[in-house]
């Protein structure tokens, strides 16, 4: 199923454990991301998606198993949310200008993203979901990365909203090829430009190709047969749409 | 010069206002007022046993403060109540200060000059710690600042660019710690936390940037010193809370000034439309 040969490993993990106290969250979870590639994580609430990202960027630790990166490995995350407290009087030009290790071509990437200059000076707090959403993604572009996590980044938008926002996914990835991971509840948009779908209930339940995990009883038993409509909803414009997984 | 009274006052006092002040923006940003108010109040604990021991107001002060910010950095992520915990350890400490300090005998008078400053009394040794406490404060913020500001925003997306939020939120608490012992002399237990709060939240509705913020609250902060010190004078009232209340004076002019901008503004924009 993984095609490996001369694809270029950015993140091995290998049977990582992670555990908050007694109660294990992660088990025996091995999983890789290569150039290229756009692989998704769905899964129930509590499943472990969250903390998965947080072993990958080293915040937590973990208890056994090995999460390699490649070395200098730039990484681009679009977080959920920003603690913005309305005291904090920040711009989204300052907001992007934070972010370490940027460079002009990243600048000019993160604008590109945002779609308009005039956002440039607008207060973050400001910001409506969509735009704050867009303002993280270009935030995550500034160190021109070579991988994107994406942590739930369509959290609060409406359907045309996320449909619009996975494709400038796509196109961050045709144009950069910097791999993207990401975790994801709008299953049937985030089908559709994904390598790979893997489902995650503290363990790995099931992975592959999407088409094979949306068929698989597993994927059924965790989410229910409702998600099957919307999904064979998808399939058909998919097919019609003729783009190859 | 440092020989008139007014001058050491004025020194230490303005000192204090731009330590406190831009470490206060932090404070304000990452809600931490009620920590620092619980540091503050524990700091009495340290000014006791100092009394009582016969060492240095400030060394107790400051390791107080400090084992308070060291207590608080490890529950974190461990207990869920962690304001509750904040105010039983700081109250805690305020009351065990102040029974200790009652064996003591003659120090009673003494200690109202911890809680709300006694200004006019510092000496050449106070502001240079002062001042010291002001230079370490200042170089840790320049050196942390954008690393600080992004944890604050979100700890994973500081995480994810190499940072350490533990250790940063940690740098920020031993700053809080330094400007409690450092504000004790100055404006007391009682008050140093609003030494921290108030230039800050004075200076929100004038800026658009953070970095505007720290600068426009530091100057907030030094002017209500200078005045709420002039004023304790002309007036006779005790300095430390003259200064705050011209510092909470600022406040509310500088609220009412947006307030009215804001108004304008619209009316400005309707006008426009019309």
């Amino acid at each position: 199923m993984l095609k490996s040969g001369n694809n270029i490993m950015l993140i091995e993990i290998q049977n990582l454990n992670v555990a908050y106290g007694r109660k294990k969250v992660l088990e025996n979870i091995t999983l890789t991301l290569s150039k290229n590639e756009i692989v998704t994580i769905v899964g129930p609430n509590g499943s472990g998606k969250t903390t998965l990202f947080k072993a990958i960027i080293g915040s937590i630790p973990i208890k056994s198993g090995s999460v390699v990166i490649k070395q200098n490995l730039k990484i681009g995350y679009v977080p959920q949310v920003l603690n913005i407290d309305r005291s904090l009087p920040l711009t989204v030009e300052r907001f992007l200008k934070l972010a370490k290790n940027r460079n002009d071509h990243g600048f000019l990437r993160a604008q590109q993203i945002l779609d308009s200059d005039d956002l440039l000076s607008s207060q973050i707090s400001n910001l409506s979901a969509g735009q704050l959403q867009r303002v993280l993604l270009g935030h995550a572009l500034m160190n021109e990365p070579d991988v994107l996590l994406l942590d739930e980044a369509t959290r609060g938008l409406d359907q045309p909203g996320s449909a619009a926002f996975y494709k400038k996914i796509e196109e961050i990835r045709e144009t950069t090829g910097c791999a993207i991971l990401m975790i994801s509840h709008d299953l049937h948009v985030v089908m559709s430009a994904s390598n790979r779908v893997i489902c995650l209930n503290g363990h790995i339940c099931c992975q592959g190709e999407p088409k094979s995990v949306a068929a698989s009883p597993e994927y059924a038993s965790m989410f229910g047969s409702k998600v099957e409509g919307t999904l064979a909803l998808y399939h058909h414009n998919h097919s019609h749409e003729g783009k190859g997984v | 010069m440092l020989d008139d009274f007014m001058v050491r006052a004025a020194l230490a006092g303005m000192g204090v206002a731009l330590a406190a002040a831009p470490l206060g923006c932090f404070v304000v940003w990452r809600r931490m007022a009620y920590f620092g108010e619980s540091t503050a109040h524990a700091a009495l604990l340290g000014v006791s046993l100092s009394l009582m021991f016969e060492f240095s107001v400030f060394l107790g002060a400051i390791f107080v403060s400090l084992l308070m910010a060291s207590l608080v950095t490890l529950a974190q992520g461990r207990s869920l109540f962690l304001d509750t915990l904040f105010g039983v350890v700081g109250h805690m400490s305020l009351a065990t200060g102040l029974v200790v300090v009652s064996f003591i005998s003659g120090v009673r008078i003494e200690l109202m000059a911890y809680l709300i400053g006694d200004i006019l009394s510092v000496s050449k040794t106070d502001i240079l710690l002062i001042w010291i406490g002001l230079v370490i404060i200042l170089v840790l913020l320049f050196w942390r600042w954008s690393a600080l500001l992004l944890c604050t925003l979100n700890e994973d997306l500081a995480a994810s660019s190499g940072l350490n939020p533990r250790r940063e939120s940690y740098a920020l608490t031993i700053g809080l710690a330094i400007v409690v012992a450092v504000g004790i002399k100055v404006v007391g237990v009682l008050l140093i936390i609003s030494m921290l709060i108030i230039p800050a939240a004075s200076a929100r509705s004038l800026v658009s940037t953070p970095e505007k913020m720290a600068v426009f609250a530091s100057l907030i902060g030094m002017l209500s010193a200078i005045l709420g010190l002039n004023a304790s004078y002309v007036f006779d009232t005790p300095t430390g809370p003259s200064i705050v209340c011209v510092a909470s004076l600022i406040f509310i002019i500088t609220l009412a000034l947006s307030f009215f901008a804001e108004q304008f503004s619209a009316v400005v924009k309707k006008k426009k439309e019309s």
